[in-house]
């Protein structure tokens, strides 16, 4: 059980003990509200004869009631009797026999105790006790209505006074004071003494209202406690437990009060607190009935207090249309009633000669106005010519863009147009396709033919297009679009034509067999007469470049990665990367001229000394260079250095005294440069400088190049530092190539881009060409020509003119000459090396079936 | 002192635009009000350089107003207009809801219009501002006054577009403006042209009010545009008017003025009234000369202007003035079949005379009877009456003639011929790419003769004279360059060495043995000269062309490809079209030779027979 209701139900523990007799079946609620009813002499403001009770003398009713209430009396006394002193009821009891007042009281407490034993037995106690009520009360109404229309007046004064001073008790519960003090002022007034009656009769009509068994009419009681105490202020009596005293002079006991609480809980579960008022003299709680409230809601109307009350009774038609014997009166009209009055004569001239002068108008008139006032009129808006030029006068939009106009109708949209804008099977299918995305058709209409103008029906979606331009004008966002009007010619680069570059390679001259598999490496002796090749096949091989005969073939054992002819003119001498082995070969006999062969042998015969030949522990372990056998100095074999990792690339320094190599994966120890001269090598890194591809020196200045996969490394070989690093932009470099003269370098990569540098404008490309299809495995320079090829693995060998000036200001200028049409491809690859010839415009390229092609 | 921080988007892009809601809330105007101030005024959300900017940062894609444009408006005293409007709408809704019908009657009588002259001059400042912006103006003016009366649109509206298009019209044909008509399956397109302003309209066809699903049209929309529109053309027919000595507004039929109420029960009697007023010629202000010849203009070198050009727009001023007069003079009657209005239009236009059946329309001028009738247009197969003295030809020869700026040869149009298709005037002839239909071809070159009459079609096609037929032809050459270039290159890769032009050694056996033979007689012997092939010189040029189109920056290189795909799309367009007409060419050939091998045949039976 919740806290709040076992307080309720602690507070009206009180309550119960006081009244033993009433009770049982009811609920508390009903029994504190029958207990306040009776108690508190209440509903003053109860309907119409409280008012004539009162007014009559009370005495009558008091005796009438005393008739009938006879019966009941005896066994109520008895019950009473136990009822605690304190209730007011009680304090009355004491000499009911006297007072009749109080006999009816108890009546009506008697009456309403019986009520409660049969609610058991009866259905419906309650609607049928209050339906017998009104009858009983309007049974009394009209017996005394006539005697009480006199004072009806003061009456209603009383109750409305009542009324207005139970508003304020209500609010003011808590100091009790000044409301009493009030109440006891009132009832000395007369007025107020009628009001105390009307209570009375109030209180006496209680048990009619329960019970129907004093249908003889015993409607008034007079057993209201009145208290006496006069006009003293009720803070008098707070420290008592009385109010006041009643008539007899005995005490009206204090009813319990109550605080906010109980008040706020009231007002929640009693449904008929709304109702509830209080009297201030006795402090009762008494709950006004729908007569009541009638009454109340009347009187606030301002009607009649008394519904059946007709104010117009006798009503008598005195002027009406039957024509009465007798003339009510006597005399005949006026003439003056005949004739037009003079005023109204001069108000009509009046309005007739505003009419005239047409200072007012008919409503035909009117009506016309207005239909032409909304009329459009249109007059010279733009005024004449002379002013039309100044526009200025009135503001404009900012920066007006105007609304594009449709485009005009083309001959598809004819009516008859010709018959190529009808759609054939085939484009009808496509338009049936694209039903549900007709945006995505052709036209926005169906190219139709019509034999004859008549024939043509009206457009369906004219509307919902003009609609549609409607939105396009006002909700479509504009912008001023910059259109082109340039040919798409006048984007690509002004460059001199091929045919005023010429030398280049044009035409395949030469077909180099032999090779049974993919050729590597190719490069030409500095003279420019003999080619030599590396091959998968294992074998180098030096072909006579005029004819392409095989001079000389070299089986080296296992794949050839890379072949260089040294650069030093008088030297027989060629370096071939294959496997691990770096093996530096003389060509020999029926290549080149005797002499030199004979040289160079004489040169690599003998080892320099040994105090020339240290190399540090690190470098020792990783090359070893050995003094080929006999059987291997037969087959062309000088020296060979073995490497700790298989090689990847070759390049000869320009005097061909050092040799730089390129190992895999060897992170830090992956170039190593090789002198020939005193047989010994150096690893220039300590540092990885990133996944190595090749290296290459420079022309003339101590400078070594370095690509790695994204950039290429410039060291300066002398200070031993890096110089600058160039950012290629590309993602994985595959070859690089430096231009003669040094300064310009061109890298290719296997994203199918060159990127070409210029060494003195910036570490980034100064171009990058996009030639090819496939990725670019070689590029190269011409010696003498301002050539460069490049190729790969798609099917074009690309020569380009490469103009390097001296002037600086000037930049090279590079323009693609030719396509060559590359030997078929094999697998992915096509061409493997490209080398210029070094006097001749001639390119040689290594191709992946097999040959080499000479391009002339 | 450290500077306040500026606030972000409060300054550029961020406050140089506004949402619309931000828009509705400067102005205190309802989403419906602002559309139709929007409407009225002609303002119109922008694109922004830099939406995400624009927008203060907000996703997604806002209609973004200018600031500025905003503020123009709420200058505006329109908007306190509608903001009063809105009051006194809601009184009517009072008196609606609280049954005093008879107020809200009153009220619904005077509802106050709201003026919108000023509007018409801010928006147009000159007269030929307007007249620039007429398109869409007639258009819909033209469409709304075929319409019945609509619950979204007021009553008198389209009743004043009919008053409107009408005097309209008569304007044109006072001012002899019609330059260009074309019979659209969409409607008639008309151009004319005023103070050397062209403005085109469409006229929709008969019948072209069909009642629209309510999402797909919004006639409230249209009808505040047309609101605006009337207004503007109001202005404009009055302008005109006074410009041409003609009485404004002209006392027309009983059937525009805007009091009879009645509802026009007989389309046909409405339409037929509105082509009668087009055949009745307007009155002249007093005083007026009744004929106004423009004065010969003189023609100044300027400095710029090539004299070519000059000519040009010599012949073409001649060529319109010959238009201006093109039925002068001619009388024609119209079939009761052919739609009227435009005709009669077009041949007043042109200073013809027009009548029609006495007995089915008002407003005939003369009878068929007539000797004079030049032309009778028709448009059915045959006739039982005819008369000799006049051409009986279809409605399309009218139009064809007015296109051509000559009366063209009737033969094609005679009654129950097959037309020839009905070509658009208003094709962009200059622009390269453009497809040309032959006939259209043959009409600008009277050498040019058909494709039926030639053995083949491609010859013909390249033997043109415009430019844009030698682009085609460029275009169509450079087909077969590079398909000579394929082969060229094909030829290559198979055998390389057999090039004869630089390998001088790797020539035919034979021909080397005669080269030695030369060399063993070592005598001198006459040069040949070198012959240069023009196609390996193009094909050259090509392949370098190839290799230079891969330094195109790359900046430019989207815009390049696009530009490239877009040429190829026009070309491929244009051979598709060649192609299916080549095919339908030949289908005609070819029926036309079995019909006549048939005839023969049955000829040459019954002369057996």
């Amino acid at each position: 059980m919740p806290p709040y209701k076992t307080g309720l139900l602690k507070r009206k523990i009180p309550d119960e003990s006081k009244e033993v007799e009433v009770n049982n079946s009811r609920s508390d609620e009903d029994e504190v509200l029958i207990r306040g009813e009776l108690d508190a002499e209440n509903d003053s403001t109860d309907s119409e004869h409280d008012d004539d009770n009162a007014a009559s003398d009370t005495e009558r009713d008091e005796i009438l009631f005393h008739d009938s209430a006879d019966s009941l009396l005896s066994d109520d006394e008895a019950n009473e009797s136990l009822a605690e002193s304190s209730d007011l009821t009680d304090s009355e009891e004491d000499d009911e026999s006297g007072d009749e007042e109080s006999s009816h009281e108890e009546d009506g407490e008697s009456n309403s105790d019986e009520d409660k034993a049969e609610e058991e037995k009866e259905a419906k106690p309650k609607t049928k006790a209050e339906s017998e009520d009104s009858g009983a009360e309007s049974g009394t109404g009209p017996t005394l209505s006539g005697s009480s229309d006199g004072s009806k007046k003061t009456k209603e004064k009383a109750i409305n006074k009542k009324e207005f001073k139970q508003k304020p008790i209500k609010k003011k519960e808590f100091k009790p004071k000044p409301t009493k003090t009030k109440a006891v002022q009132k009832t000395t007034d007369s007025i107020d003494a009628l009001a105390n009656k009307i209570k009375e009769t109030n209180v006496t009509i209680q048990p009619v209202q329960e019970k129907d068994e004093y249908e003889s009419g015993d409607t008034s009681d007079e057993e209201e406690r009145v208290n006496t105490a006069g006009a003293v202020p009720s803070w008098w009596y707070d420290e008592y437990e009385h109010v006041g005293y009643d008539v007899e002079g005995r005490r009206i006991a204090r009813p319990p009060r109550r605080d906010r609480i109980d008040e706020f809980l009231r007002k929640c579960e009693d449904p008929e607190f709304w109702r509830t008022v209080r009297d201030p003299g006795t402090g009762q709680d008494i709950i006004l009935s729908k007569q009541d409230l009638e009454l109340i809601a009347r009187i606030r109307e301002g009607r009649v207090p008394n519904p059946e009350h007709d104010e117009y009774q006798p009503w008598v038609e005195w002027f009406s249309r039957e024509v009465l014997a007798t003339p009510l009166r006597a005399f005949p009209e006026h003439k003056r009633s005949f004739l037009p009055s003079r005023e109204e004569q001069r108000h009509v001239s009046r309005i007739v000669h505003a009419l005239k002068m047409g200072w007012m108008k008919t409503r035909k008139q009117i009506a016309e106005e207005r239909k032409k006032s909304k009329e459009q009129k249109f007059y010279d808006l733009w005024g004449s010519s002379a002013a039309a030029g100044e526009g200025e006068g009135v503001r404009g939009l900012q920066r007006h863009i105007p609304a594009p106009r449709r485009p005009p109708p083309g001959h598809a949209e004819s009516y008859n147009p010709p018959p190529e804008y009808l759609l054939d099977a085939k484009e009808m299918k496509e338009w049936n396709k694209l039903a549900q995305t007709p945006w995505k058709r052709k036209y926005t209409f169906l190219p139709t033919r019509h034999g004859s103008l008549r024939e043509v029906a009206a457009y369906e979606r004219f509307t919902r297009e003009r609609f549609l331009r409607c939105l396009d004008l006002y909700l479509a966002p504009r912008a001023i679009k910059m259109r082109l009007t340039i040919n798409p010619e006048d984007l690509v680069p002004k460059l001199p034509s091929p045919r005023d570059l010429q030398p280049f390679p044009t035409t395949e001259v030469l077909k180099f067999t032999g090779h049974t598999d993919l050729v590597r490496s190719i490069d030409f002796d500095p003279s420019g007469q003999y080619v030599v090749s590396g091959s998968d096949d294992g074998t180098v091989k030096v072909w006579e470049t005029s004819s392409g005969r095989c001079l000389r073939t070299l089986a080296l054992g296992c794949a050839v990665t890379r072949v260089a002819w040294t650069p030093a003119a008088g030297l027989s001498l060629l370096a071939a990367a294959a496997g691990r082995r770096l093996l530096l070969l003389n060509p020999g006999a029926g290549v080149g001229a005797h002499r030199v062969a004979a040289r160079t042998d004489d040169l690599l015969a003998e080892p320099p000394p040994a105090r020339d030949v240290v190399m540090d522990e690190r470098t020792a372990a990783c090359v070893q260079w050995e003094t080929p056998d006999a059987a291997q100095w037969a087959r062309g074999v000088r020296l060979s250095v073995t490497h700790f990792k298989p090689l990847l690339h070759l390049s000869w320094h320009a005097r061909g005294d050092y040799l730089a190599a390129t190992v895999e994966e060897a992170g830090a120890r992956g170039v190593l440069v090789h002198q020939l001269s005193r047989r010994r090598s150096q690893l220039p890194f300590r540092r990885a400088p990133g996944r190595l591809q090749c290296a290459a020196f420079h022309p003339h200045r101590p400078l070594l190049f370095v690509a790695t996969q994204r950039a290429v490394r410039v060291y300066d070989l002398v200070k031993q530092e890096l110089v600058r690093k160039l950012l290629a932009g590309a993602q994985w470099i595959s070859a690089l190539a430096l231009h003669p003269a040094g300064d310009n370098l061109l890298v290719a990569s296997y994203d199918r881009k060159c990127m070409w540098f210029d060494l003195e404008l910036s570490s980034k490309p100064y171009q990058t060409l996009r030639l090819h299809g496939g990725a670019v495995r070689a590029v190269a320079f011409h010696s003498r020509y301002p050539l460069f090829a490049s190729a790969g693995d798609d099917q074009y060998i690309v020569v380009s003119h490469g103009m390097v000036y001296n002037d600086l200001l000037q930049n090279p200028l590079l323009v693609p000459l030719k396509q060559l049409r590359a030997p078929e491809p094999r697998g992915e690859l096509c061409v493997l090396d490209v080398r210029f010839h070094p006097a001749q415009p001639w390119l040689l390229a290594a191709a992946a079936d097999h040959t080499l092609r000479l391009y002339a | 002192m450290v500077s306040k921080k500026k606030k972000k988007y409060s300054s550029g892009e961020g406050a140089q635009f506004m949402t619309r809601k931000a828009a509705l809330k400067k102005l205190q105007l309802s989403l419906k009000d602002f559309r139709r101030i929007c409407i009225l005024k002609g303002i119109y959300p922008r694109e922004p350089r830099n939406r995400k900017r624009a927008q203060k940062g907000a996703g997604g894609i806002k209609t973004l107003y200018h600031t500025k444009d905003i503020k123009f408006l709420l200058h505006e005293p329109i908007i306190w207009k509608l903001r009063d409007l809105k009051v006194y709408q809601q009184k009517i809704r009072r008196a609606r809801a609280t049954r005093e019908f008879g107020r809200m009657r009153k009220y619904l009588r005077d509802y106050p219009s709201i003026n919108i002259d000023h509007i018409v001059k801010e928006r147009y400042p000159t007269f030929v501002d307007a007249l620039r912006d007429l398109d869409d103006c007639l258009t819909l003016c033209f469409l709304f006054s075929t319409f019945p009366s609509l619950k979204k649109v007021p009553r008198n509206q389209s009743m004043l577009c009919r008053r409107l298009t009408v005097e309209f019209m008569h304007a044109v044909i006072a001012a002899k403006a019609l330059r260009k008509v074309f019979v659209s399956i969409k409607g008639y397109y008309y151009q004319a042209e005023f103070e050397g302003q062209t403005i085109t309209w469409i006229v929709p066809h008969h019948f072209s009010f069909q009642p629209q699903n309510k999402d797909e049209v919004d006639f409230k929309i249209m009808s505040t545009f047309v609101e605006f529109y009337t207004m503007m053309l109001g202005f404009v027919n009055y302008k005109l008017f006074h410009s041409m000595n003609l009485v404004y507004p002209p006392q027309l039929t009983a059937g525009f003025s805007p009091d009879s109420e009645k509802d026009l029960i007989d389309e046909h009697a409405y339409v037929a009234e509105r082509i009668a007023a087009l055949n009745i010629s307007l009155a002249k202000v007093a005083g007026a000369n009744e004929v106004e010849e423009l004065p010969e203009i003189d023609i100044f070198q300027s400095e710029d202007g090539d004299p070519q050009k000059l000519e040009e727009a010599k012949q073409e001023a001649e060529k319109v003035k010959k238009l201006k007069t093109m039925f002068k003079g001619l009388k024609f009657f119209i079939n009761r079949e052919v739609p009227r209005e435009p005709l009669v239009f077009i041949i007043r236009c042109f200073g013809g005379e027009v009548s029609w059946d006495r007995d089915h329309f008002v407003g005939a001028t003369f009878d068929e009877s007539d000797e004079s009738i030049a032309y009778q247009i028709v448009d059915r197969p045959s006739m039982d009456k005819q008369y000799l003295s006049r051409y009986y030809v279809q409605p399309q020869w009218v139009f064809d003639s007015i296109n051509a700026r000559t009366l063209l040869p009737i033969n094609k149009y005679l009654m129950g011929a097959v037309l020839p298709p009905h070509l658009s005037p208003f094709v962009d002839k200059i622009k390269d790419q453009v497809y040309i239909p032959p006939e259209e071809r043959a009409l600008k070159d009277p050498d040019f003769k058909p494709l039926d009459d030639e053995p083949s079609g491609s010859d013909i096609e390249e033997a043109s004279d415009e430019d844009a037929d030698e682009k085609n032809e460029q275009e169509s050459e450079e087909d077969g360059d590079t398909a000579l270039a394929r082969q060229y290159q094909q030829e290559i890769a198979e055998d390389s060495p057999s090039d004869d032009e630089d390998g001088e050694d790797n020539l035919d056996p034979e021909k080397k043995k005669l080269a030695k033979e030369k060399k063993k007689s070592m005598a001198v012997v006459s040069g040949v000269p070198y012959k240069e092939n023009p196609y390996q010189k193009q094909i050259e040029d090509k392949q370098a062309f190839r290799l230079r189109e891969k330094l195109v920056r790359k900046k430019h290189r989207n815009l390049y490809k696009s530009m490239k795909a877009g040429q190829e799309k026009r070309k491929k367009e244009i051979w598709l079209l060649r192609k299916k007409r080549r095919l339908h060419d030949e289908k005609v050939k070819e029926e036309k030779k079995a019909e006549k091998r048939k005839q023969k045949m049955q000829a040459f039976e019954a002369a057996t027979a």
